[in-house]
């Protein structure tokens, strides 16, 4: 594993670093309290090809590294990790067309995808149905000619805007058969007849992350909807979706982290109190220290996983997870400390360290919560030991 | 059991520690197969065995036993032989 990065990367992460700082990061807290992402942002990062990274040229996409995707990803975070999630989640719905889509289904949308000119969004969470993904209650009934899609999906993340679902339901299947043993994903076009959009709001974090709810009531979709085959719709296609999206989250994460380390480093340099500057209090000191390097070991970490995932090894599941646990848990960690050192100021809109705190928070919780990952984790560990 | 069978049991017996694996062996219906195995078997097979596992290869049968899996393999490369140009 090569801990350096190449001159295309280190390029690659200048250009996005100098993006996110002109147009991301000095507008963030106004987008969180509005609680969207306004069009012209999407038109830029559209402009800029920075969605759907990792689309195959194949199919008219980049086809980035990991590694450069990883960079991509921790510096949209730190600017805003609203924006970072419309990347995370549009990227696992390109990424899971393009590893386990047909040919026609690759070659109508990953294309436009790579352009950004429809926006994918993932379709799995329901209002009983989180964690647990085999207990979703949406149905698919085979009509012949069709599917036809029945349910309700709740925290699609920019399911106001997308134009593409990637939706998962449980096939109904002949009498006798049980249902819930058929999970399948089916990819849902957003003006399907049937498809209900309704806006969530009052988020956490990630509060311009434009969540919705998706009805579907008897809505019909052709038959080549299917993604992968019926009974592979968890296991492989969420699987691969969801680890996608965890390699992004665990870049977000640093992000997250990375940009309270940023404040706090400019902060306690300002502020004076007791005639010192904070930084020189050694408290304060020690709270720096733990963010210090624990950022470097979060990124460590991504980066493994990123070289593991680019080289197909398989070990790159267990890595993914590591990485997302370790740094997920560490943006809150490193928000909460940004906004104990940051005092009542912490606490305001004026600055930006409350917004990372209640983005920091979500990051525990999607894309496997940070239990689920403590229940995984020590399963590969027996595997291997 | 040939060389790339003794690789898929060397594998595969991560997932069932302290049972001898034999090639005709129903994994599915030994258990402990979740999405976690799924997945990193795809992967496995790919890297190992340079085949690339597709959409109309997801068929428990090509993954239901050492010998399925070594089968699938054998199928795949003999599909790339053959569409390989001369």
């Amino acid at each position: 594993m090569n801990l350096e990065l190449t001159a295309e990367q280190r390029s690659a992460r200048d250009g996005f670093r100098a993006f996110v700082a002109a147009e991301i990061a000095p507008h963030a807290g106004r987008w969180d309290r509005e609680e969207a992402v306004p069009p012209h942002v999407i038109g830029r990062l559209r402009e800029l090809t920075l969605l759907g990274s990792n689309v195959a040229p194949e199919f008219g996409g980049r086809g980035r590294d990991m590694i450069t995707y990883g960079l991509l990803t921790e510096e949209i975070a730190k600017g805003c990790s609203s924006v970072r999630s419309l990347l995370t989640v549009h990227d696992m719905v390109a990424h899971a067309i393009q590893r386990w889509g047909s040919r026609e289904q690759k070659e109508r949308y990953l294309p436009r995808m790579a352009r950004g000119e429809l926006l994918g969004a993932l379709a799995l969470s329901e209002p009983n149905a989180g964690s647990d993904a085999k207990s979703i209650e949406t149905t698919a009934a085979d009509a012949g000619d069709a599917w036809v899609l029945d349910g309700r999906k709740k925290w699609t993340t920019f399911g106001q805007i997308a134009g593409l679902f990637l939706v998962f339901a449980k096939v109904e299947e002949k009498p006798g058969e049980k249902p819930e043993s058929k999970p399948a994903a089916f990819l849902v076009e957003r003006e399907t007849p049937g498809v209900k959009v309704k806006p969530l709001k009052g988020i956490l974090g990630t509060r311009a992350s434009m969540l919705a709810e998706i009805e579907l009531a008897g809505c019909r979709v052709p038959k080549e909807s299917l993604v992968g085959r019926v009974g592979f719709g968890i296991s492989h296609v969420a699987a691969a979706a969801l680890e996608q999206g965890r390699y992004s989250v665990a870049w977000g994460s640093v992000g997250i982290a990375q940009a309270c380390l940023d404040a706090c480093r400019a902060y306690t340099q300002e502020r004076r109190q007791g005639g010192s500057p904070l930084a020189d209090h050694q408290l304060i000191r020690r709270l720096l220290t733990d963010m210090i390097v624990d950022v470097r070991a979060a990124r460590l970490l991504c980066l493994r996983s990123g070289w593991l995932r680019d080289a197909g090894d398989p070990g790159a599941f267990m890595e993914t997870m590591a990485a997302k646990y370790f740094a997920s848990r560490l943006a809150v960690r490193a928000a909460n400390d940004a906004v104990q050192i940051h005092g009542a100021n912490g606490c305001s809109d004026d600055y930006p360290v409350g917004r990372y705190l209640r983005d920091a928070k979500v990051m525990e919780i999607i894309e496997g919560s940070t239990q689920i990952q403590q229940i995984t984790i020590p399963l590969f560990e027996f595997q291997e030991f | 059991m040939d060389q790339m069978q003794t690789k898929i049991k060397t594998f595969l017996s991560r997932f069932f520690k302290g049972h001898d694996l034999q090639p005709e062996e129903d994994i599915f219906a030994l258990g402990f197969v979740n999405s976690l195995l799924a997945m990193q078997l795809v992967a496995y097979v790919e890297k190992e065995f340079g085949v690339a596992v597709g959409d109309e290869d997801l068929d428990l049968n090509n993954f239901r036993s050492i010998q399925s899996i070594a089968d699938f393999v054998a199928r795949k490369r003999g599909a790339a032989v053959e569409a390989t140009p001369a």
